[in-house]
């Protein structure tokens, strides 16, 4: 019996020993096609089938949405998701493919969507036949994200909607979007409004998706733009006006920091695919030389691998501590710092992993003599995705001052 | 992993934690601490040993001197994340007193076959202090310039902690035999404590030398135990580490929100906010690491060392950005005498290099996890 396990209620108990059978007797088939890092770089519909088929039937055994209730297609538990994700992440699963859907739109449609929008979005989400995705950034709304301009005008019970989203990750198969948008052009905050919109079938019709391409030369992610696109008032989340606080509780769930536990599986090892890890940094440089010896033997690289691996380290027991009311005196003061660091901590590991390659850094992905075949070039670029997305670094520290230490808003 | 998820931290330690929290709070404001070390601010005053005895005596009264000393011996027998718990709040009010040395000398007598009696003494309310570094200020255990012959202790012990406040030192010393440890009163014959003069003003620290000193032998392998004791004695250091680090924070950040500058308060400029919040991130890091390595001394004794290592290096990084940071925000006032933040700032620094800085644990942290590399004159 694990550690954790040993922690369990009487229920948790149960439906741990239902994922552990359940996960032992039905192991999704090896992918027939290579898979990427994460679910946010799914670039054919093979790879999303493959993801689809292994989350509906994760669904369908009762290991996504568990706590939610069972009028919107939840499994009606309690605590029981983060058991369902250990044993998925222990069982090495394929993670799945509706990351967005999982992680951002289905907490913010159950706390703000009306029961009949609730009950008819969510069982598709959990099961991932409908994949999602987020409209909030805009050409000149990062950051400062409550000066988002696309704009929703009334017509009858019907709103006509036009602008420009950016940096829409899955777009390009998604059946949904949470869209934070403008209803009100006389007040920044209190002027905004939240909707789930259906963009797959609006394409060609009021919505175009077109890619972009990432510093890494690959796409992942896309713009789209609203040409009077028409919806129904129904697909408001919240009241008129209320979009500013809707989007708080997307961002809250999407940094890990929110009230219900997002559904994560995950750990299949894929060939060619890299995680940067202080541990995989260290067998790098076991295998790299320099200066005819091991880049393992050189002090200075050890001291740089162990600072990484202790604030790794560091991270994760952020993780476990979190969860101990008694070594806290702030209880968002941890959850709220999860992304920033575990963002930069990555980042900072593959700089120096390509530091420790050396000369070979300049060799990439093609290349035969790119060393862990160009992974970890492409891992530091990709990282800049992180430290920027879901709200900057810059933009993390601010509410970390604000929120926990309790400074002065610096707007 | 055989570790629980809380770190072993129930109910008993939070109390403790709490209640001592609660004891410095009430009973020595830092304003009182200032009061006491601060005095004299004259780079000539020399060596000092201020403390608070009385306050000293009822934290014994309470038990906490005696926390880890096992119950067999007549103490408490807590686990180790209880003592990181008290250690933290220690920190938080820099406390000058020989809490630290006592718990270290406990752990290595636990370690100790012969250890029973100076348990036992430790149990009836004595302090102690380890006299086990040599004039290099080697960390590595088994450094030392005191020998042993005949049962009589020679040579000096350098970078004793706390040495004028300490009842009992706790030496090693080399003995035909290889290392030994000896249990001493340190106003027996022959002992003679030498004063430092130290930055430091909420410890005192002394290097002492032994003539001809009949000494108790409590082990043969004193190379061994203090191997399998160093693990906590980083981690208690950490634990201190974090709390004082705690302290620079929440006077920085209620400094920088009460002080205003540009029609402001300094905290909503960025360049003093976001170094704020890395000296948090470093804290909470640190904090962290330090229950695990000490929740691993309790329940998975073959990794305390490693995780020990991260959370002494982890602390040693935090305390010095803490330091820093304490200082250049409170701006000219913090540049002075009468401004609190200096006390913390050069208790930090001592902790930093006590016991092993943060290059050091982490140079032997990079032996255990990528393996050992030659390393000359270490």
């Amino acid at each position: 019996m694990s550690a954790s396990a040993s922690k369990d209620s009487p229920e948790q108990a149960e439906f741990r020993q239902h994922c552990r059978s359940w996960l032992a007797a039905n192991r999704p088939p090896d992918p027939t096609v290579r898979l990427p890092l994460s679910a946010l770089e799914i670039m054919t519909t093979e790879q999303l089938g493959y993801l689809q088929a292994w989350q509906k039937s994760a669904y369908d055994a009762g290991m996504v949405g568990c706590d939610y209730p069972l009028a919107v297609g939840g499994g009606g538990r309690k605590d029981c998701q983060r058991i369902a994700n250990e044993e998925m992440l222990s069982a090495r699963t394929p993670y799945f493919p509706n990351i967005i859907g999982l992680g951002m739109a289905a907490p913010t449609v159950f706390y703000h969507g009306q029961e009949a929008l609730k009950q008819r979005l969510l069982p598709r989400l959990f099961s991932g036949e409908d994949i999602w995705c987020q409209g909030f950034s805009e050409p000149g709304a990062g950051s400062d994200l409550a000066s988002v301009q696309t704009f929703a005008e009334r017509k009858g019970d019907r709103w006509v909607i036009n602008g420009h989203k950016v940096w829409t990750s899955l777009a390009h198969f998604a059946e949904w979007m949470i869209l934070l948008l403008r209803t009100d052009k006389s007040h920044k905050y209190d002027g905004l409004s939240y909707f789930v919109v259906p963009i797959r079938s609006a394409l060609g019709r009021g919505v175009t998706v077109r890619p972009l391409i990432k510093i890494t030369g690959e796409t992942g992610f896309n713009e789209v733009i609203f040409d009077n696109l028409e919806v129904e008032d129904s697909f408001r989340l919240d009241e008129l006006g209320k979009g500013w606080q809707v989007a708080m509780t997307t961002l809250l769930h999407e940094r890990g920091a929110g009230e219900l536990q997002t559904p994560r599986a995950g750990g299949l090892k894929n060939k060619g695919s890299h995680a940067t890890t202080a541990h995989n940094l260290v067998e790098f440089a076991r295998g790299t030389e320099r200066d005819g010896r091991p880049a393992a033997e050189d002090p200075l690289l050890r001291d740089r691998m162990m600072q990484q691996l202790i604030s790794e380290v560091g991270l994760a027991q952020n993780q476990r501590r979190a969860r101990v009311p008694a070594l806290q005196d702030h209880p968002m003061r941890l959850p709220l710092q999860n992304k920033l660091l575990a963002s930069e901590i990555s980042q900072d590991t593959a700089a120096l992993a390509l530091e420790v390659a050396g000369a070979s850094a300049s060799l990439y992905l093609e290349d035969g003599n790119a060393p862990a075949g160009g992974q970890w070039q492409l891992a530091y670029m990709n990282s800049y995705g992180m430290t920027i997305a879901a709200g900057t670094s810059e933009v993390q520290r601010n509410i970390l001052g604000e929120r926990v230490l309790g400074l002065a808003k610096s707007k | 992993m055989a570790q629980p998820d809380n770190f072993g931290f129930g109910e008993e330690a939070a109390l403790l934690k709490a209640s001592a929290r609660k004891f410095f709070t009430d009973k020595f404001p830092t304003s009182r601490l200032h009061a006491l070390v601060a005095g004299d601010h004259r780079p000539e005053r020399g060596s000092q040993c201020l403390w608070d005895r009385e306050l000293w005596q009822q934290m014994v009264d309470l038990g906490w001197t005696m926390l880890a000393v096992p119950e067999a011996c007549g103490g408490v027998g807590m686990p180790a994340v209880a003592v990181a718990g008290l250690a933290e709040e220690l920190g938080r009010a820099a406390f000058p007193c020989p809490l630290l040395g006592t718990i270290n000398a406990t752990y290595v007598l636990a370690a100790c076959a012969g250890g029973a009696a100076a348990l036992a003494e430790i149990a009836e309310g004595k302090s102690a202090s380890l006299a086990i570094t040599d004039h290099s200020g080697s960390w590595s255990p088994g450094a030392g310039d005191v020998s042993c012959a005949g049962g009589k202790l020679n040579g000096t012990a350098w970078y004793v902690q706390d040495a004028r406040k300490a009842d009992r030192l706790l030496v090693s010393a080399r003995s035909g035999s290889g290392l030994g440890l000896y249990w001493v009163a340190s106003n027996a014959a022959g002992v003679t404590l030498h004063p430092d003069t130290i930055v430091d003003l909420t410890r005192d620290q002394a290097h002492i030398s032994f003539a001809g000193v009949t000494a108790t032998e409590v082990s043969a392998d004193g190379l061994a135990a203090l191997e399998q004791a160093l693990p906590a004695i980083w981690t208690v250091l950490a634990a201190d580490m974090v709390g004082a680090a705690e302290w620079q924070l929440q006077t920085t950040v209620d400094y920088v929100g009460t002080r205003q500058q540009f029609d402001r308060p300094l905290g909503f400029f960025q360049a003093v906010k976001h170094p704020l919040v890395n000296v948090m991130l470093q804290i909470d890091q640190a904090k962290s690491l330090v229950y695990n390595a000490a929740c691993a001394i309790d329940s998975e004794p073959g990794r305390a060392g490693q995780y020990a290592h991260m959370a002494k290096a982890s602390a040693s990084e935090a305390a010095a950005f803490a330091s820093s940071r304490s200082v250049q925000l409170h701006g000219g006032i913090g540049f002075t005498w009468e401004c609190f933040v200096h006390l913390y700032f050069k208790r930090q620094k001592h902790s930093q290099l006590l016991w092993g800085d943060a290059a050091w644990h982490r140079a032997r942290l990079a032996d255990i996890v990528i393996g050992p590399l030659a390393r000359t004159g270490a």
